[in-house]
């Protein structure tokens, strides 16, 4: 599923990760984050009103912000992985 | 340039840099700026236990020395010597959040590949701690190569060992060779390897900031807390500002008192009165609120929920094509458009920076309300709408939105047109919330105070100067029974600029006070009060009328309401446009902003006014 449709507060690892749909800046950034391929994720917020807004995740012992076109790129499952970095 | 050596503070966003960087030098610092870029150099003084001095630069956060805003790329020109205006530093510290290393060690990594003496000061260790997580600095060291410090620099912990470790660094010339750092794989990898191995004891993590964040970000939730902080925010602007305003402006008075008294009547007094005090002061009145607003914002941003608000304001903001990193700074310019610009740096993405700062002086400045209060008072009657609302009040919250309305369809239109592009979007670390250091917060009102008073004393001063000249010259013949304003430079230019203005129902004396204003909007409320008091001539009736009265007998109500239409968008201000020249690097973008400005400000003036006359209120 994709990291829009995670449930919150349910660990996750990402899957896959879509890098083509990202610019390669905010690609660059997301893999400084820490967000790559097998790191463990967990939704924790979502804003706006109407559910449009950015969503907040951890990422280790981090919160970062991203809009939802960031996170449709990033397909997660359920449950927890080591990471194989 | 100082002989002293150079020691550079490098790290991630939010591993507390700055705070390290206060904790260090204190008070002693110079703000200023890199040649050629818009980027603030931050630089203060450490004296060594031996007293000897070391220059200490604080470069800009970033991730990684793969820059992605020009603020990054200085960081990463700096330390490898290529930044023109700068030295290759003779040290580097590297802040890394003990919180979060694996994250912050991969930099650090790629830092100490450099070859540089390096100190790593592993910072807010207490809030690691707080969060369950003990690690041995001592492992750290030894796994990474160089000395590694535990700080907590907002509570001064380790500054000491922290200074013997750069004396040591110093001394010892450079020993370690440059080595190509590896890739961003390996080094990630590398990261987390050592962050593993100096961990003593874990357990989860951030509950405190998870617990307030389930409120702060809640959708509904926290957007009430949002909207009350702002409310709380204006409120006290304006409330905790009346007495050092009326402070300030007794000064002036007593200043002006004291200056007529001394020299007889004639252009120096004229001069020094009219132009110097009353032109200047009229501008230094608003340190007060501008003072309190820059607490709020400094307190928002110190404490980490500046980036929640962003978080919640970034679904609308998506909508009109800008970044929720746009609301920090245009929240700012509600206080005043200068700040506001200046703070668009943060905003990585050109395209976004660009659009944010041509809608920044759309967000209504402080130096409007002057203007907005003596028309609303003239104009509007104080009745109740009903609920406890005043109509005049209801009027002054109505100007606000109108200006906000037009900065979001503006910032659409710009984001189709002239700022087309892809968003740069909304990416970007929530640090934990912490609680600042006073200090912090005083030097940066303190600075704050410094930049607004040198303005004033320079740009204002001299742009009051320049109007005082055309209002004075040439000097009207005496007994002629021609007044001294429309004999002047300035008073015919007005009288020209009144055919263009005439259509929309402004007057010759909105014209004249329109001219003043342009170095700083609340002139016109003096402008248009030294007009009808010329205009009085020796009725002394008409003297003892207050300026509302005057403007009431004077102007018909659908001008008024085109007055204030007028206000809401046109770009009355010279230091805008001078900041905006800076900060977008030529003129382009500035006349750019004023044209369209001016424009917006005409139509919907006039049409305030047709609309108001075709109603009948006139």
């Amino acid at each position: 599923m994709r990291l829009t449709d995670l449930p919150l507060r349910q660990p996750a690892y990402v899957d896959v990760i879509d890098w083509t749909a990202l610019s390669a800046t905010d690609g660059q950034r997301l893999r400084e984050f820490g967000l790559i391929e097998g790191a463990d994720v967990e939704a924790l917020h979502h804003g706006g009103l109407l559910g449009r807004g950015p969503i907040a995740c951890k990422i280790g012992r981090m919160t970062i912000a991203m809009r939802r076109a960031h996170a449709a790129a990033i397909s997660v499952r359920l449950g927890t992985r080591d990471e194989q970095a | 340039m100082s002989a002293f050596p150079l020691v550079a503070l490098v790290g991630n966003p939010n591993a507390g840099k700055s705070a390290l960087f206060n904790a260090l030098t204190g008070a002693r610092q110079k703000l200023g700026n890199y040649p050629g870029v818009t980027v603030e150099r931050k630089a203060g003084r450490l004296s060594l236990s031996d007293g000897r001095p070391v220059e200490l630069v604080d470069l800009p956060g970033t991730y990684s020395l793969d820059p992605t805003s020009p603020d990054e790329q200085v960081t990463r020109d700096v330390v490898l010597g290529r930044q023109t205006g700068e030295r290759l530093p003779d040290a580097l510290i590297v802040v890394v959040d003990a919180s979060n290393l694996d994250n912050h060690l991969r930099f650090a990594l790629e830092l100490i590949s450099l070859g540089l003496p390096t100190i790593v000061a592993l910072n807010m260790v207490d809030l690691a701690s707080r969060d369950g997580l003990e690690l041995d600095p001592a492992v750290l060291s030894r796994e990474l190569g160089v000395p590694v410090i535990p700080t907590v620099a907002v509570r001064k912990r380790g500054l000491d060992d922290l200074r013997e470790q750069i004396e040591a660094v110093l001394s010892v010339k450079p020993a370690r060779a440059r080595a190509e750092p590896g890739d961003f794989q390996t080094l990630r990898a590398e990261a987390k390897r050592i962050a593993k191995g100096a961990v003593v004891r874990e357990t989860p993590s951030r509950r405190l900031t998870a617990a307030i964040d389930r409120v702060a970000l809640h959708p509904f939730f926290g957007l009430l807390m949002l909207l009350g902080l702002l409310f709380i925010m204006f409120q006290a602007v304006y409330a905790w500002s009346e007495a050092p305003i009326a402070m300030i402006e007794g000064l002036a008075e007593t200043l002006s008192g004291a200056v007529s008294d001394a020299l007889p009547d004639g252009l120096l007094r004229s001069f020094l009165v009219d132009g110097v005090i009353n032109g200047v002061g009229s501008v230094v009145v608003f340190l007060p609120q501008i003072l309190i607003l820059f607490f709020f914002i400094l307190m928002l941003e110190a404490t980490g929920y500046m980036v929640r608000a962003a978080f919640l304001m970034d679904g609308l903001m998506a909508r009109v094509g800008l970044s929720g990193r746009a609301f920090i700074p245009l929240l700012s310019s509600f206080a005043c458009a200068v700040p506001g610009i200046m703070a668009t740096r943060t905003i990585s993405d050109p395209k976004d920076r660009l659009t944010t700062i041509l809608i920044a002086p759309l967000m209504t400045c402080s130096a409007r309300l002057p203007v907005y209060a003596v028309i609303i008072g003239a104009f509007i009657p104080a009745r109740n709408v009903g609920f406890g609302v005043g109509l005049q009040g209801l009027v002054l919250f109505c100007l606000y939105v109108a200006g906000i309305i037009g900065a979001m369809l503006v910032a659409l239109v710009l984001r189709l047109t002239v700022t087309k592009g892809s968003s740069g979007g909304f990416l970007m670390e929530m640090p934990k919330y912490q609680w600042p250091r006073p200090q912090d917060v005083l030097l940066g009102l303190w600075q704050r105070a410094i930049i607004f008073l040198k303005r004033a004393g320079t740009i204002i001063f001299a742009s009051t100067v320049i109007l005082w000249l055309l209002l004075s010259f040439p000097r009207a013949p005496e007994e002629s029974g021609i007044s001294q304003v429309n004999h002047s430079i300035a008073g015919r230019i007005a009288n020209g600029l009144n055919v263009a203005l005439e259509p929309i129902g402004f007057n010759r004396d909105i014209s004249l006070a329109l001219i003043p204003a342009m170095a700083a909007r609340e002139v016109a409320v003096s402008a248009l009060a030294t007009v009808y008091s010329i205009d009085a001539g020796d009725d002394e009736a008409k003297l003892e009328r207050s300026l509302g009265d005057r403007l009431k007998d004077n102007w018909p109500l659908p001008t008024a309401l085109a007055f204030l239409a007028w206000f809401v968008f046109a770009p009355q201000c010279i230091s805008t446009i001078a900041v905006t020249k800076r900060e977008t690097n030529g003129w382009r973008w500035p006349l750019f902003m004023v044209g369209y400005l001016f424009a917006l400000a005409y139509v919907a003036a006039g049409l305030t006014y047709w609309t108001a006359v075709a109603v009948g209120l006139g």
